[in-house]
């Protein structure tokens, strides 16, 4: 996973790197480091008395089972979203590849979803499935489905799934396309002189040569899933019923609203990144492996 | 298409409809739902046809809607998302193509551990730091200022993975006949490397673009004076309310507003996607 | 040459300095949530205010939802940019008296600006909610409102329902009716669950929520609402939930419009859905006091208000108080009051404007406003309905909601699920009452 063709300049890598580190040292790792010296802390919201407590929050988190609930919660709903928005943006990314007429057409409106901001998101989704005033309900309850999410928490998960992959569907066909298009040519042309029929020549060559873009995408979609869906579970569910979509980011959030509970929340959010780092660590050791440069 | 086959053809085009309406419904729906009254639109029976009350809705929402909440003319607001979402997509890329080059086409202690500083931030959002990281605007004199509005949020991460996913897969062979050609990573960066790297670019454009346009939650923090309020904001202010909810179709009706700056980025951009296309050797 | 810059110099500066008022203008910074109809109200009273008088420059900005503006608050208090002036919603009232220095209280504000200020003068539900035990006011009450039951007449007519429901049993047989004549998914259902069931249902029924006057005298108050009152009204809703007799419409107000639908024909919201309520809904409505249960010693009692109110922060200078102070006298001139509560549906926080408004025969063509006005009075408050003060109450709340969701799903009992709200809550209580000093 190396270059083997390099420049040698002492200097110069280094100054490449300084602008994207200073703005990371300022404008994260030092609020960051706060933050997370706050998870040692228990004070109220305006700062004004605090206390060292050392590992407490950590231990009654660790007490807490809606914690362990809130992991299961990550788990599915992670997965399900990961899983359905990749493979169906790739599905879409593969087909509008084609060079049809109104290709371009196709592809702006897949990117629309992107351009919903989640609040807006989230009024939509609630606009077409609340139970009895959403448009797409009405199907359901003629099919004498009790359609639910704001009693049954499978239902909830369901919706926030889909709102979630809605919204992800866009990012990842972009970028999957993006990567299609790169792709020259003539190496599959030349797969086709081979013989190979388009489904051979999809999984032997396309996907292979796709597969730094799918790496990517899978790093991504993690973080995604796992960091930046706050916003649209909170609008769609507020992490209802009963703690059925509270995933852990859900509950960072919910907890350390308006100064509730800083230090629980903060506690959270570095355990959280933990777990982030170690997936990801491991992607980056055994994943891309498998990826073709 | 390599080869012509009529079927599959006609499979893509099924299968792209499906995906453009499962992608675009709700955006239809939102559409529709702006044209209609109040009664009808929550009366759980809306037709899927457009309904009279367009120009009422849209009137009440720009210009009732507009002069009742918004203080400041729409136009400025226009341009304080405008400037933010530039600022924000160019000041990305731009600091991400750049560690990302010095990720992949150069050797240095640390060069790993760099990778990862940076690679981290996107393990702990804004929300989560949002109190510390506001103080340290305050501090740096940055409230109510574009720099306030732009800086914080231009530490990508997935930026600097995608460009060094994209070099990776730049072939060995362009940086040998380059080096022979005499190049230092200056030229190399700026003849070769870049003019590869426009359809990337381009995409990473886009998504930023909307990224920054679609920011609410920090612009609101930091901004107090009217002037350099976001047109989100602006817009949020007509439709959020506790104690009486927003009527839904003037909700619809400023949604779509809404949607339709970064759409129409998006499709700006899907012209120069094609041009970068033809441009680069297939 | 020189000589010619110089004047020209010269004659700005003077043009400046003469252009420079005497004094300067004291700016006070005002942090508002409000929208839409609000948002203009808002402006307006700045307005009004400014040309009143040339001290004080009071200026109003957005800051986003109820949420969105104690987080801004809270947030710039750290950075030490706070403003002077932040409206916070009823349920930040404890996270903002309970850290000494973040604010500063208001009949303290009053006294040392020596700006006249009578506490009895003011309607005591509405402001017992933001004051101490002993009715020193903390904040200044804006915009309030209470929970009433709306009511379909047109349906309620059409099921064969004679007379709007006063208690509980009148409603449950009411919605029967209402399911009979062909409302199937919904009998009556309410808007945000805890404020419905706990709070309100507390208050009104003179049952109290937790120790300590509902946490107004202290913050080692304890919850104690696992009475067997509210376990049988629990009992009741989801009883009548499984064939949506009752049907719950989640936690906040998103489902408000199952009322102006048509859906629900009885349906209990806040006073305030009332603006909303007179565009969408196509069909005759009013609107009620909550229902009881007719054998509780002492209900109805009065209700408590939602809303917000104004906070003053700490740390600013003593003219900029003065402001302030001369602001909110400003804002309780009973004309003002009783034209703000006519023309806004916020209720009137002083008695005199309340009188005023009857005076002026306002509730004789509109009786919808008076509903919530005739709640709020209807009693003298006891300790159990003053209101209520526990910290960390938006994470409350959810716990809360959390808890009767999981009894309406079938997943608890009715006493399980109080149980364990009660003790999930006096944990969150225990661990506020450390950081409060």
């Amino acid at each position: 996973m190396e270059k083997s063709v390099v420049f040698n300049n002492r200097l110069l890598p280094y100054l490449l790197l300084v602008p994207q580190l200073i703005i990371t040292f300022v404008f994260f790792y030092w609020p960051a480091s706060q933050a997370v010296w706050q998870s040692f802390l228990r004070e109220d919201a305006f700062g004004l008395h605090s206390e060292f407590v050392g590992l407490e929050n950590y231990q009654s988190l660790f007490a807490d089972p809606a914690y362990y609930k809130s992991m299961m919660v990550t788990v599915i709903f992670s997965s399900l979203v990961a899983a359905l928005s990749l493979s169906i943006a790739l599905l879409f990314a593969t087909q509008a590849d084609k060079n049809l007429k109104a290709a371009g057409a196709y592809k702006t409106l897949m990117i629309w979803p992107y351009a919903v901001a989640p609040a807006v998101a989230g009024v939509l989704w609630i606009f077409m499935f609340h139970p009895t005033l959403g448009t797409l309900a009405r199907p359901l309850r003629w099919m004498n489905f009790d359609w639910n999410p704001l009693l049954n928490g499978n239902h909830a998960m369901c919706l926030v799934v889909m709102a979630a992959v809605w919204k992800q569907i866009s990012y990842n066909f972009l970028f999957f396309l993006a990567g299609l298009q790169s792709i020259p040519r003539s190496v599959l042309e030349a797969g086709a002189i081979d013989g190979a029929g388009p489904m051979r020549r999809f999984w032997t060559i396309t996907f292979p040569l796709l597969s730094p873009t799918t790496f990517f995408l899978l790093v991504v979609n993690i973080v995604y899933v796992f960091f930046d869906t706050f916003g649209i579970i909170d609008a769609v569910t507020g992490g209802g019923p009963a703690g059925a979509t509270t995933t852990m980011v859900y509950k960072v959030f919910a907890d350390g609203r308006l100064g509730g509970d800083l230090g629980g929340s903060a506690a959270q959010s570095v355990v959280l990144m933990v777990i982030v780092i170690a997936l990801t660590a491991v992607q980056f050791k055994y994943v891309e492996r498998k990826v073709q440069y | 298409m390599v080869e012509h086959r009529p079927l599959s053809d006609i499979i893509a085009y099924a299968i792209l409809t499906l995906g453009i309406f499962i992608v675009a419904f709700p955006v239809y729906l939102a559409l529709i739902a702006s044209t209609h009254d109040a009664a009808t639109v929550v009366g759980g029976n809306m037709p899927l046809t457009p309904g009279g009350h367009m120009l009422d809705n849209y009137y009440r929402a720009i210009i009732v809607g507009g002069s009742r909440a918004i203080r400041e003319p729409v136009g400025q607001m226009l341009m304080n998302s405008f400037i933010s979402a530039i600022g924000i997509a160019i000041g990305k890329i731009f600091i991400s193509i750049l560690s990302a080059y010095a990720v992949v086409y150069f050797r240095f202690p640390f060069r790993k551990t760099a990778f990862w500083i940076i690679f981290v931030t996107l393990m702990l959002p804004v929300e989560v730091r949002i109190y510390p990281t506001y103080k340290v605007i305050a501090d740096l004199k940055m409230l109510d200022t574009y720099a306030g509005l732009i800086l914080p949020l231009i530490a990508s991460a997935t930026g600097t993975l995608l460009f060094r996913q994209f070099f990776m897969t730049i072939p060995e062979e362009l940086l040998e006949a380059s080096r022979i050609d005499g190049a230092g990573p200056f030229r190399f960066f700026w003849d070769t490397l870049l003019p590869l790297s426009v359809t990337t670019i381009a995409a990473l454009f886009v998504i930023q673009f909307i990224y920054g346009w679609n920011q609410y939650l920090w612009p609101l923090l930091i901004t107090t004076q009217d002037s350099m309020q976001t047109i989100v904001t602006g817009i949020k202010k007509m439709l959020y309310t506790t104690d009486e909810l927003a009527e839904w179709q003037l909700a619809m009706a400023t949604a779509i507003l809404a949607m339709l700056p970064p759409v129409a980025v998006v499709v700006f951009m899907q012209r120069l996607f094609v041009r970068g296309l033809v441009e680069t050797e297939k | 040459m020189a000589l010619r810059q110089f004047g020209t110099a010269a004659a700005v500066t003077l043009a400046l300095a003469l252009a420079t008022p005497a004094h300067a203008v004291t700016e006070i910074q005002w942090w508002h949530a409000m929208t839409g109809g609000n948002n203009d109200i808002v402006n307006k009273l700045a307005e009004e205010f400014n040309a009143s008088q040339s001290d004080y420059k009071v200026i109003p900005t957005f800051k986003g939802s109820y949420p969105d503006t104690m987080n801004a608050g809270i947030a710039a208090f750290r950075a030490g940019t706070a403003p002077h002036i932040i409206q916070v919603f009823e349920v930040g009232t404890a996270t903002m008296m309970s850290a000494t220095g973040a604010i500063k209280p208001v009949y303290q504000l009053m006294k040392d600006a020596g700006e006249p200020f009578d506490p009895k003068a003011y309607l005591p539900t509405i402001t017992g909610y933001y004051s101490t035990s002993k009715g020193d006011m903390l904040s200044f009450p804006f915009n309030s409102s209470s929970m009433v039951m709306w009511i379909n007449k047109d349906e309620l007519k059409k099921a064969g329902v004679a007379e709007i429901p006063k208690t509980w049993p009148d409603v449950f047989a009411a919605a029967k009716k209402l399911k009979a004549a062909g409302h199937e998914t919904c009998g009556f259902s309410n808007a945000w669950a805890s404020w419905a069931h706990i709070e309100q249902f507390s208050a009104w029924h003179n049952a109290p929520i937790g120790t300590k006057a509902n946490g107004l005298d202290g913050f080692d108050t304890v919850l104690t609402f696992n009475s067997p009152l509210h376990v049988k009204h629990l009992q009741n809703l989801i009883d009548l939930q499984k064939d949506k007799t009752y049907d719950y419409s989640g936690r906040e107000n998103k489902s408000e419009a199952r009322f102006g639908s048509g859906e629900c024909a009885i349906f209990l919201t806040s006073s305030g859905y009332y603006a909303t309520a007179k565009s969408t809904a196509k069909f005759d409505f009013t609107s009620a006091p909550m229902p009881y249960y007719p054998d509780v010693a002492g209900a109805p009692q009065n209700s408590i208000i939602g809303g917000a109110s104004l906070w003053v922060m700490g740390g600013k200078k003593p003219d900029e108080y003065k402001g302030v102070a001369k602001f909110f006298t400003f804002l309780s001139d009973t004309n003002r009051q009783a034209k703000l509560h006519q023309e806004s549906g916020y209720l009137p926080i002083t008695k005199a404007a309340y009188e005023k408004t009857k005076a002026d025969g306002f509730y004789e063509k509109n009786p919808v406003p008076q509903t919530p006005l005739m709640e709020l009075t209807n009693k003298e408050p006891t300790e159990n309905s003053r209101g209520l003060r526990f910290g960390n109450m938006v994470q409350m709340r959810d716990v809360w909601a959390e808890q009767i969701e999981a009894a309406l799903a079938g997943q608890k009992t009715a006493q399980q699920a109080l149980d364990d709200a009660v003790a999930k809550g006096n944990a969150m209580l225990r661990t506020f009452e450390k950081t409060a000093k």
